[in-house]
């Protein structure tokens, strides 16, 4: 396949506005590889969206589509014409332009600071409408409806749920501080969780949406700690003596999988999301680490070096004989299910190079889809049709999302630091 | 079980407070990191004229490294005459008690690194055991590749990061 280059610089406005200097989030989107199959589409400017809302609808809803992988974008200036009325556009011109499908809408204004936002979604060969909305709410909530917007295509394109809306969560190294974040998927609209002067690491999404868990070693020790993101409100779940790390939420939200040492080596426990009592799920004498539940809460996967190098085993979440899952290479770490529970990401050290593995269970069958010489901490995307993962790139940490048969790779690049130890949001956020 | 619940109340940070309606104010941890706390209160030395050899450039005492080979946990040469002098003072101190802080190089899994860095800190709290240091004085953390002293790429610098330091507590 011959590598396919498209590069979108983006500027976002909106999101200066409300974003720290140091957590200066300008996107560059760029698309490695794919090319063969991907659906092509055009996404005509919306009508006034310049004079009504600054121009951040028609930017947004491209970039959202480029960042899946799957779609070929033509060029609006195929059809040299703004559409008066976006319910019968020229669909053979958009068709013959090489656009199989042609999405479109116009902005205006609702009155109270609020503007109407409609868009429709057609199919060229059958001039059919596919999908379509109207949308009133507010100027400063153009972003959220760009995002369902690009939802809305990239269902009824392709069947699966779109992720547009979902966020993620890293750690930002700038300068000597850490922040723990929250971005749209884009890296628009950062958030600011936690800033420490000490290393913040592993933060994993609860279920709901609602709260992150993570390692903060503003203790002078990791400890597990607990964040409500609405409220701010944090609490240490895991302070035992020794390390407290690597924590994993249970499907259902009421457990943490951890990793402490009071055994005086690193093992796996069970802890209640509150806090309070550890129940060992892992018994060995070597480092047992980086649990992961499966969708159905009745499994654990996890890193161990009881066999001389680090691999990939599952087991029992109640305890139980643990089975191993990884049998090529040296050095296989941070294992993470997909949604579907039929395969797993982790990371494979080869030749010097640690690259991004996708595998089924069932079978040793496992292929590369990162592409860079170090990558780190992959997680799916919750719909399943990305995975998310650090990147080192002349020294810095950047973030790709890549296409989980390996067919393409998209750079989400923040600007001003490093980006470390990504984790993809749930459907479910508040 | 050593439990207790942290409950922390929130900093204020106006700036992120006024950019978006579901956003909490961002904590701000209170660590004074590493390099920070000069008056440290040092017991047993009030009314004497001696150093506290623990602040004596001096004294073996401010040895506090304890180096690894690649891949390796082992307590060897140099590092068994830092772990013998500091649990002979340990010992003689009872009141006193060292979090030994283990680090490995920076490449790989932030987790496995931090279990990697925890077995160099077990390895060392053993062999202070061993030495008749009581456990109630003693407790192994690790920082993982976090807190790397050498941030480049030459074999010398891994080298300096396989490490575990003794930090005693008030310091």
């Amino acid at each position: 396949m011959k590598p396919f280059r498209l590069l979108l610089t983006l500027a976002w406005a909106l999101a200066a506005l409300c974003m720290l200097p140091a957590a200066r989030a300008e996107m560059t989107i760029e698309i490695v590889g794919g090319g063969t199959n991907r659906h092509p589409i055009a996404v005509a400017a919306f009508q006034d969206e310049a004079s009504r809302v600054g121009g951040n609808l028609t930017p947004i809803v491209r970039s959202d589509l480029d960042m899946t992988g799957f779609f070929r974008q033509i060029s609006p200036s195929a059809v040299p014409m703004a559409p008066a009325d976006p319910a019968s556009p020229p669909l053979p011109a958009w068709q013959a332009a090489g656009a199989q499908s042609l999405a479109l809408g116009r902005v205006e204004d609702a009155g109270n600071g609020q503007v109407r936002i409609s868009f429709r979604l057609f199919d060229t060969a059958q001039r059919k409408q596919l999908t379509g909305g109207t949308f009133t709410v507010p100027v400063a909530q153009t972003r959220d409806v760009a995002h369902t917007i690009a939802d809305m295509i990239y269902q009824a394109l392709t069947g699966h749920r779109g992720l547009f809306n979902t966020r993620i969560a890293y750690v930002l190294k700038s300068g000597r501080e850490y922040l723990l974040q929250v971005s749209d998927v884009d890296g628009a609209r950062p958030q600011t969780i936690l800033r420490s002067r000490e290393p913040i690491i592993s933060p994993s999404w609860s279920p709901d949406g609602r709260r992150l868990a993570y390692v903060s070693f503003e203790s002078r020790k990791p400890v597990v700690w607990v964040q409500d993101l609405a409220t701010g409100q944090r609490r240490a779940v895991a302070n035992f003596k020794g390390s407290n790390s690597a924590p994993a939420w249970s499907p259902d939200g009421t457990r943490l999988a951890v990793v402490l040492t009071t055994s005086g080596n690193s093992q796996v426990y069970v802890i209640d999301a509150a806090g309070g009592q550890a129940r060992r799920v892992t018994r060995s004498d070597a480092i047992d680490t980086e649990p992961t539940w499966t969708p159905d809460g009745n499994t654990l996967l996890f890193v161990s070096d009881r066999s001389g190098t680090p691999q990939i085993y599952s087991a029992p979440a109640g305890g139980g004989e643990a089975r191993r899952l990884t049998w090529e290479g040296s050095y296989n770490v941070s294992p993470k299910v997909s949604p579907d529970g039929r395969s797993f990401t982790y990371v494979r050290r080869e030749g010097g190079r640690f690259r991004v593995i996708v595998q089924d269970f069932g079978s040793s069958d496992s292929r590369t889809i990162s592409d860079a010489a170090y990558n780190e901490r992959p997680s799916f995307a919750p719909n399943g049709r990305m995975v998310l993962y650090a990147s080192d790139e002349g020294g810095r940490s950047v973030l790709y999302a890549a296409n989980p048969d390996g067919s393409s790779r998209v750079r989400l690049a923040v600007i001003n630091g490093d980006v470390q130890d990504p984790a993809w949001g749930p459907f479910n956020q508040p | 079980m050593n439990w207790k619940h942290v409950l922390v109340s929130t900093a204020t940070v106006t700036l992120l407070a006024a950019c978006a309606s579901k956003q909490a104010p961002a904590p701000v941890t209170g660590s004074t990191g590493m390099d920070g706390q000069a008056s440290t209160v040092t017991p047993g030395t009030a009314g004497q004229n001696t150093v506290d050899p623990l602040r004596d450039p001096n004294s073996p005492l401010s040895q506090r490294s304890v180096f690894f080979d690649f891949d390796s946990s082992v307590v060897k040469g140099d590092g068994q005459t830092v772990v013998n002098n500091h649990s002979a003072y340990l010992k003689s101190n009872s009141q006193r008690k060292v979090t030994i802080q283990g680090n490995t190089d920076v490449r790989g899994s932030r987790e496995y690194n931090l279990g990697l860095g925890q077995r160099r800190a077990e390895s060392v709290k053993r062999a202070m055991q061993v030495l008749g240091v009581p456990e109630s004085q003693l407790e192994a953390v690790s920082f993982g590749k976090e807190k790397p002293r050498a941030t480049g790429n030459t074999e010398a610098d891994h080298a300096q990061n396989r490490r575990a330091d003794i930090a005693y507590d008030g310091e």
